[in-house]
Parts: structure tokens; C-alpha cells; sequence
């Protein structure tokens, strides 16, 4: 009996030789314990060595190898084929970015965004080590968890509209994460991210469409993130105003 | 929104097209969400010409009301009641999202917090109606 066969429709855009993407298909192997990622390695190994892409671990944690399965923004290392059975299966890079080639797209504009809201402690005096660490309680702890579990695998911007539309937003993981550090106990840098988050192209600039916390593999809710900083940015201005003598810490 | 961004050659640049919202049904009621604004818009304008329209006294505002019993306006302000309604629940439905609410070093669940929306604004709908019916 002949093999069970799935087809995979792949995204292909090779630099200074095509003007847009195409499609190019592929019959793979249909195997039950197989992901995407795995037919796009059997590609790779047997089919096309020429197959651009990026991946890592192949277990959901460093969040290299996100594109669009049919249509919507995955970890390929988590989309098992029989999901998509019996196909075919349309693998896309990442929408909303720029494409290097094939399926890899660039990071520059996410890695900027993201040093651009400090996601570090941010401390106004540290303190020497002779001192120790900084303490937490569980309580403390749990206040910013979830916003910490983001591995930067960028599917929310893949399915944030508004950045498609306007790329210059900061983005949903990236206010996540400046998120995540203005919840700390341990963190002193909330006027320093402010700036950041506070601009035109910051929260404000979100609609909550909401997609970035649905298509999120690792359970992060970046749009209440966003909407909770509007609630916090929004009391700041408030303060400012109507108690200008004191109103800002 | 504006989408002009320094493009570096070489790399292709992906265009969102107009009929992004159509693909995804969250993306769609989404949009529907957006649109209900400009009912709401609309029916506050006609509510201040109302309101104007009674200023000038009661033969003016009679007038008013006289066309707003129109069938078009009756059936536009029965879609603008189910739009008012849609983005009332669906405001409503985020509030346990957007606000965090901390007892000592516990969060309030979200459930309360929607369903404390919910409650107040059945409480406020009810005071509203039973003043204009005990007034009519």
C-alpha cells in the first residue's frame, strides 16, 4: 500500500529575482505525529534544500518558527498535519512583516520596538549585591506572570490589523512586556516607559480587535495589557491635571 | 492611520488589503462593533435637534416628533437600538478584562466585574424607564 501523502502550499520569494511571493506546492509524507514544521524540514532535507525558514527548539519555547497556517499566525512546531487533514495546507510567512525570503521575515523593526520599552528592572539606585536580592512575595509575583510567559515569537503582530495598517505601532508583545515590568514590585522604570507607551503610536493607537490574545501560544493576554495601560495612562493624565502640584510621583 | 515606513530593498513588503476584516470572523464582528458607533453618532445628533427643536417650543417640537414618526426613522432607530445594544454588551463583556480590581493582595474575579456592569446597567435602565412611564 503507498504511503499516505498531505500537500503543503509554501510561500516562496527569493530576493532580487521575484517582484512578489508565489506559491509553490509540496507532497509530503502524511504522518499523525508530524507538525508543519516537520514537513517543511522533510521538504528541506529531500525535496528543495533551497526552502528558506527559521526554527530552533521544536518545542514551543523559543518562538522561532511562527508563520501563517492557513491563514492564521502559528507556531509550526505546535501545528500538528492532522489538524489540517487532509490538507492541503497553506504555509505563509508571518503576516504584517517584511519578508527576507521564502517563509523567514525580518525582525529589525520588533527587536527595536522592543528595546525601546526597556523590558528590563529598571532600578532608580541599585542597590549593591552585598545587599542581596530583590524580594517578592507570590502575591507580588502573580500580579505580572502571565505578561512574562511572552517568547517574542511575534504572532500577535501577525495578527494585529492596526499593524498592518499602521507599522510604526509599538505592537502587542512589546507593550506586554513594558507591561509586565511596570507590574513588578522590584521595578522603578514606569516613568521612563511612559514616554513609550503613552505616544500616538503606543496603547492609543490599539482598537482592541483582540486577535494578538487569542492567536497568543503561550496563553499572554497582550490586549488587556494594552488596555490596562490606556486605564493607567489615562489616570496619570488626569492626575497631572487636576492635581499638577503633586499629582506626579 | 498613515502606512509609510522606511522600505529597505531587497525585502518584499506585504500590503494589508481592504478586505482584511472579511477574513476572519472576529476581525468581522470586530468591524460590526466599529460600525454601531456611527448609529449611536447619528441618533445623538437627532437627539440634540430634538432637543433644540423643544427649545423653540411646542408647535416646533411637535413638528420634530411629527417626522421622526416617520417608517425610516422608526426603522433607523430600531437598528440603532439593536447597534446600542450589541455595543453595550460587547463594552460591557471587556470590562473584566480592562479593569483590575484588588482586594488586600486578591483580584477580584472578572466575572464579578462584568456581571457588576451588567447589574448597573440594568439598575440605571430600570430607574430610566420607571421615571418615564410614572411621568407619562
Amino acid at each position: 500500500m503507498s504511503e499516505e501523502t498531505i500537500t503543503l502550499e509554501v510561500t516562496r520569494y527569493r530576493p532580487g529575482h521575484d517582484r512578489e511571493p508565489r506559491t509553490q506546492s509540496f507532497t509530503v509524507p502524511y504522518r499523525k505525529d508530524w507538525v508543519v514544521l516537520d514537513a517543511l524540514n522533510h521538504i528541506k532535507d529531500r525535496i528543495d534544500g533551497t526552502l528558506s525558514y527559521r526554527w530552533s527548539c521544536r518545542m514551543g519555547v523559543c518562538g522561532s518558527c511562527g508563520m501563517m497556517v492557513n491563514g492564521t499566525p502559528k507556531l509550526t512546531c505546535s501545528a500538528f498535519l492532522r489538524d489540517y487533514h487532509p490538507g492541503p495546507i497553506r504555509v505563509e510567512p508571518l503576516a504584517n512583516f517584511p519578508v527576507v525570503r521564502d517563509l523567514a521575515v525580518a525582525l529589525d523593526d520588533f527587536m527595536e520596538k522592543l528595546r525601546r520599552v526597556k523590558p528590563w528592572l529598571i532600578r532608580a539606585v541599585e542597590k549593591p549585591i552585598s545587599e542581596g536580592e530583590y524580594r517578592q512575595t507570590p502575591a507580588e509575583l502573580d500580579t505580572y506572570k502571565q505578561f512574562s510567559m511572552c517568547i517574542n515569537c511575534m504572532l500577535c503582530y501577525a495578527a494585529c490589523p492596526v499593524y498592518g495598517l499602521q507599522p510604526a505601532f509599538v505592537g502587542p508583545a512589546a507593550i506586554a512586556l513594558a507591561y509586565r515590568y511596570n507590574l513588578d514590585s522590584r521595578d522603578e522604570g514606569y516613568r521612563l516607559r511612559e514616554p513609550v507607551l503613552s505616544d500616538a503610536v503606543g496603547v492609543w493607537e490599539c482598537t482592541f480587535v483582540g486577535e494578538c490574545s487569542v492567536v497568543c501560544p503561550k496563553g499572554v493576554d497582550p490586549a488587556a495589557a494594552i488596555q490596562r495601560s490606556k486605564v493607567a495612562g489615562a489616570k496619570d493624565w488626569f492626575t497631572s491635571v487636576l492635581m499638577p502640584w503633586g499629582g506626579r510621583s | 492611520m498613515s502606512a509609510s515606513r522606511p522600505e529597505r530593498a531587497g525585502l518584499y513588503y506585504p500590503k494589508l488589503p481592504a478586505t482584511w476584516w472579511l477574513k476572519n470572523p472576529r476581525y468581522f464582528r470586530f468591524m460590526i462593533r466599529e460600525v454601531t458607533s456611527v448609529f449611536i453618532a447619528i441618533f445623538l445628533v437627532v437627539l440634540l435637534v430634538q432637543l433644540y427643536q423643544l427649545s423653540r417650543g411646542p408647535e416646533a417640537y411637535a413638528a420634530c416628533v411629527a417626522r421622526l414618526a416617520s417608517p425610516g426613522w422608526i426603522v433607523f432607530h430600531v437598528v440603532a437600538l439593536a447597534f446600542a445594544l450589541y455595543h453595550s454588551v460587547t463594552w460591557f463583556n471587556l470590562t473584566g478584562v480592562v479593569q483590575v480590581v484588588r482586594i488586600g493582595e486578591r483580584q477580584v474575579p472578572p466575572i464579578l466585574i462584568v456581571g457588576g456592569a451588567f447589574a448597573a446597567w440594568g439598575v440605571v435602565s430600570l430607574v430610566i424607564l420607571v421615571f418615564f412611564f410614572t411621568r407619562v
